[in-house]
């Protein structure tokens, strides 16, 4: 009774879980792509979708990508062996034992009459996929605790996978070889399947089973007579072989049961079967009811994940399509960090720490945002670093084990960032290429306010840019700055050698683009380097010209004096970037 | 003769012909590659904010290349830069060499820089040879003019980059009168292409290009010949843009040095994966 209960409550908890979980992929907004749609035209785009794939030959792409990226997990292959012996143990151990025997009233027995779940092949099969997801869950917790996979970062979400796993499936080893030992687990099926009702007979039948069965009997000990066993076998024939398989053939249980021998008499007058049975079923009811909220939400998340990539293309498929994916990707993503592991720009985070550089966890905050968690100033500048410093070298996309299309969600996700008034110092560096690149595809009524927001904010700590006829004073000399300036690097020095014959400004193809440069680029190279040298720091810093530089090196190239100019602009890049937003990042409209 | 090919980012997502055309002309020519996965970006996008962390991405790169005990090959130009920066800083300045190796360390990584980084160019120009070259080629164009596009990155600063004469470069105008097709002199030959400004300024960075693409036509180019996938992206993908937006109405179309050079050893146009480049190319025809 208190089973059935249970067993409705988490059914029902699961449907109500899986619901939820399925309509937020098309209530959730991530990003620019989902701006324009309401839930009910993503709805219907999605069944318009799915049908047209279906009746197309499109559902040969379908079938294709199961066969190979569902089931036999080929993306999982090509980035890690290990990696994917792992989880195919774990997922071909776990998916058997769902079918076979969880839900062995409903499936097994209606495909094969004479189902017990005592008797071969089921016995051994049980077992035998028990292994699997036990050697699989050994691997991972050796993966994430021993071997310290680069880069891969273990969230409570890991670990809640792994436990809830780990106590399903050790519960239920513990319980079957409890089984296998209990003297009252033997009365009750003497009792219920067989005719015996002699008690010298039940003797005889015990002995064999104690002999060969791992039953631990508070009836018998010392050595069993040679003799007896024909007549217990002969027994056994008749009342129990029909359906009961040799407990041997449980492969793990059958260990499990001689290991406890010298405590079994005592485990089963405390009644732990029955504890274990509670442990085992409760353990998979926890399971089964918070599976929609956990990690273990990819089973289901991850295969929608790979079928609608393989069959959906940024060009052609409806947008609003576009949209739900994404939503739904979130779910997809198992956190297996192998996107950040072949990341061009990982690297950053081993220097700087901040975690929304890899895109696993970038990921992670997508999630708790799509969830409406309001972001701390700190967290919003982290993301902003994170989201933009990225190649677009689209290697995580490649590489995802999901086939998320990473480099679609990046980018929509950054756009909304920027449009939303947010902005970083990275958008002043050739990190904007591929939005530059992209620009047809964008708003392009705020297309610049993101950089226009970082170059004035720059701007607006220059007081004397500002004031063009202010008088400049020469004295006291700003020696925070030059010292500052002249331990930045060995290059930067060499600004001292500058006479000012202009030939860097000459040459610089910038200048050359404008007909009257200083009113749209401030001070020229030549001016820059002279105010460097007496210590202005607001005009070294304040002129346009620095984020306008093209990095060509024509004027370094070209300098009669040795000054390394182009290296001189990069490092006033740097200190104008450090001074203005290491304390605050004043970037919101 | 073995490399390890350094692609960096630009190349794997946007410009896959150039890979695709590059390596089959590399292996014509019997020069081995090797793929190193974990190599990261070159740095170059990050100079703008903090030189150290570029010089770091760069420096692990040299050092995985390093502890392949093999040459490093770069298709771009860009990452030739700075990872030729990077090697000379690690060079020339022991303070940053001690503390990027104590980051690189952490992977068992350390850059002492006993080998060389050479771009595509200078590999064909110098370790390959004009003469090896000669007998690879067995078709020639006829009649067509070429604008070279050097790169700046480079080329400048010279005394670092060491890749060829700053002020009149021959190297890639030699290799593209290889291929029969005669390479003209026009004066924004050594000027920036202006990739490194889009994103950022677009009319200056469309300028830029609008100037050198100009140019090129004035001077009678057909064609306008890159190995760098910026400049590429630049002069191909953005002349597009340019042309749909009307901001220029000549059109010269772009070609990687690899494709062109690929012609005329026999290789198709399809392989060469010269459909994938935005400009028209169609009536680019070698000649036995």
């Amino acid at each position: 009774m208190l089973f059935t209960v249970l067993l409705y409550i988490s059914l029902f908890v699961f449907l109500l879980g899986l619901s939820y979980k399925v309509s937020t992929w098309f209530l959730r907004k991530i990003g620019i792509a989902s701006k324009n749609f309401t839930t009910s035209e993503r709805i219907s785009a999605a069944v318009k979708g799915m049908i047209g794939v279906i009746f197309s030959h499109k559902i040969l792409i379908l079938v294709k990508a199961f066969i190979l990226d569902v089931i036999l997990q080929r993306r999982i292959l090509k980035e890690d062996f290990l990696r994917w012996f792992m989880h195919m143990l774990m997922f071909t151990g776990f998916i058997m034992l769902l079918l076979m025997h969880a839900f062995d009233s409903f499936i097994t027995a209606s495909f094969f009459e004479e189902y017990y779940s005592t008797v071969n092949p089921f016995l051994f099969l049980r077992n035998f996929f028990g292994i699997m997801v036990l050697t699989g869950l050994i691997i991972a917790v050796y993966r994430r605790f021993i071997l310290k996979v680069p880069r891969l970062k273990t969230s409570p979400m890991d670990c809640y996978a792994i436990i809830i796993l780990g106590v399903i499936m050790i519960s239920g080893i513990l319980l079957e070889g409890m089984k296998i030992t209990s003297y009252t687990e033997f009365q009750n099926m003497v009792e219920n399947y067989s005719d015996l009702d002699n008690e010298e007979e039940i003797l005889t039948l015990e002995k064999l089973w104690v002999k060969d069965f791992g039953l631990i009997s508070p009836n018998i000990k010392g050595k069993i007579d040679p003799d007896i066993i024909s007549l217990s076998k002969e027994l056994h024939n008749m009342h129990c072989a029909d359906c009961h398989s040799s407990t041997k053939w449980a492969v793990i249980g059958y260990p499990v049961a001689r290991f406890l021998k010298p405590i079994a008499l005592t485990l089963d007058q405390l009644g732990s079967v029955n504890i274990f049975w509670y442990i085992h079923f409760l353990a998979c009811f926890i399971g089964l009811a918070y599976l929609p909220f956990s990690k273990m939400f990819h089973l289901i998340a991850s295969p929608v994940s790979i079928l609608a990539n393989a069959v959906m293309d940024k060009d052609k498929s409806h947008p609003a399509n576009i949209a739900t994916r994404q939503a739904m990707e979130l779910d997809a993503c198992t956190h297996c960090g192998t996107c950040s592991l072949t990341c061009s720009v990982a690297v950053a985070f081993d220097k700087t720490g901040n975690l929304n550089i890899l895109p696993s966890e970038k990921l992670v905050f997508l999630k708790t945002c799509a969830s409406g968690k309001n972001l701390k100033k700190n967290e919003l500048k982290a993301i902003q670093e994170g989201i933009y410093l990225c190649t677009n070298c689209d290697r995580c996309t490649m590489v995802c084990p999901v086939g998320i299309n990473l480099r679609e969600l990046w980018f929509n996700v950054r756009e909304d960032l920027i449009q939303k008034g947010n902005s970083t110092p990275l958008v002043l560096s050739p990190f904007s290429f591929y939005r530059g690149l992209n620009q047809q595809e964008l708003d392009s009524n705020n297309y610049s306010d993101s950089i226009n927001i970082i170059q004035d904010a720059i701007a607006n700590k220059c007081e004397l840019m500002k004031n063009p006829d202010e008088v400049i004073s020469l004295t006291p000399v700003n020696k925070e700055f030059k010292a500052k300036v002249d331990s930045a690097s060995r290059a930067i020095t060499t600004y001292s050698y500058c006479f000012s014959c202009q030939n860097c400004s000459t040459v610089c193809p910038v200048v050359g683009n404008y007909e009257n440069p200083q009113e749209a680029l401030g001070l020229l190279p030549h001016q820059i380097m002279r105010s460097v040298g007496l210590g202005l720091k607001d005009l070294a810093f304040g002129s346009k010209m620095l984020w306008n530089c093209a990095t060509c090196y024509q004027c370094q190239e070209h300098c009669p004096q040795g000054v390394k100019v182009t290296d001189i602009l990069y490092e006033l890049k740097n200190l104008a970037i450090k001074e203005t937003f290491n304390n605050s990042m004043e970037t919101k409209k | 003769m073995k490399y390890a090919l350094f692609l960096g980012c630009n190349i794997p997502a946007r410009v896959q012909q150039y890979e695709t055309s590059a390596r089959l002309v590399l292996g014509r020519l019997g020069i081995a590659i090797e793929d190193v996965k974990e190599f990261n970006c070159c740095g170059y996008p990050l100079r703008n904010s903090d030189f150290k962390t570029s010089v770091l991405f760069s420096a692990r790169n040299l050092a995985l290349a390093e502890k392949l005990g093999l040459n490093m090959i770069t298709l771009c130009k860009c990452c030739y830069g700075s990872l030729k920066m990077a090697e000379h800083h690690m060079k020339e300045d022991s303070l940053l060499r001690d503390e990027i190796n104590e980051i690189l360390a952490k992977e068992n990584l350390e850059y002492k820089g006993n080998f060389e980084i050479k771009h595509f160019l200078s590999v064909l120009y110098s370790d390959i040879g004009i003469n090896t070259l000669k007998e690879k080629i067995t078709m020639r164009f006829k009649d067509i003019k070429i604008a070279t596009h050097y790169g700046c990155h480079a080329l400048r600063p010279s005394n670092i980059m060491q890749f060829d004469n700053p002020v009149s470069p021959v190297i890639f105008d030699r290799l593209v009168e290889l291929t029969g097709a005669k390479s003209i002199d026009w004066a924004l030959k050594l000027e920036c292409c202006g990739a490194p400004l889009l994103g950022i300024n677009d009319d200056l960075s469309m300028n830029l290009t609008k100037n050198k693409l100009t140019d090129g036509k004035q001077s009678g180019a057909d064609y306008l010949c890159t190995a760098c996938p910026w400049c590429h992206l630049q002069f191909d993908s953005v002349q597009k843009m340019m042309i749909e937006q009307q901001r220029i109405n000549s059109h010269l179309p772009a070609i990687l040095f690899p494709q062109l050079l690929g012609l005329t050893m026999g290789i198709d146009k399809e392989t060469l994966g010269i459909n994938m480049n935005q400009t028209d190319l169609i009536e680019l025809k070698s000649e036995k």
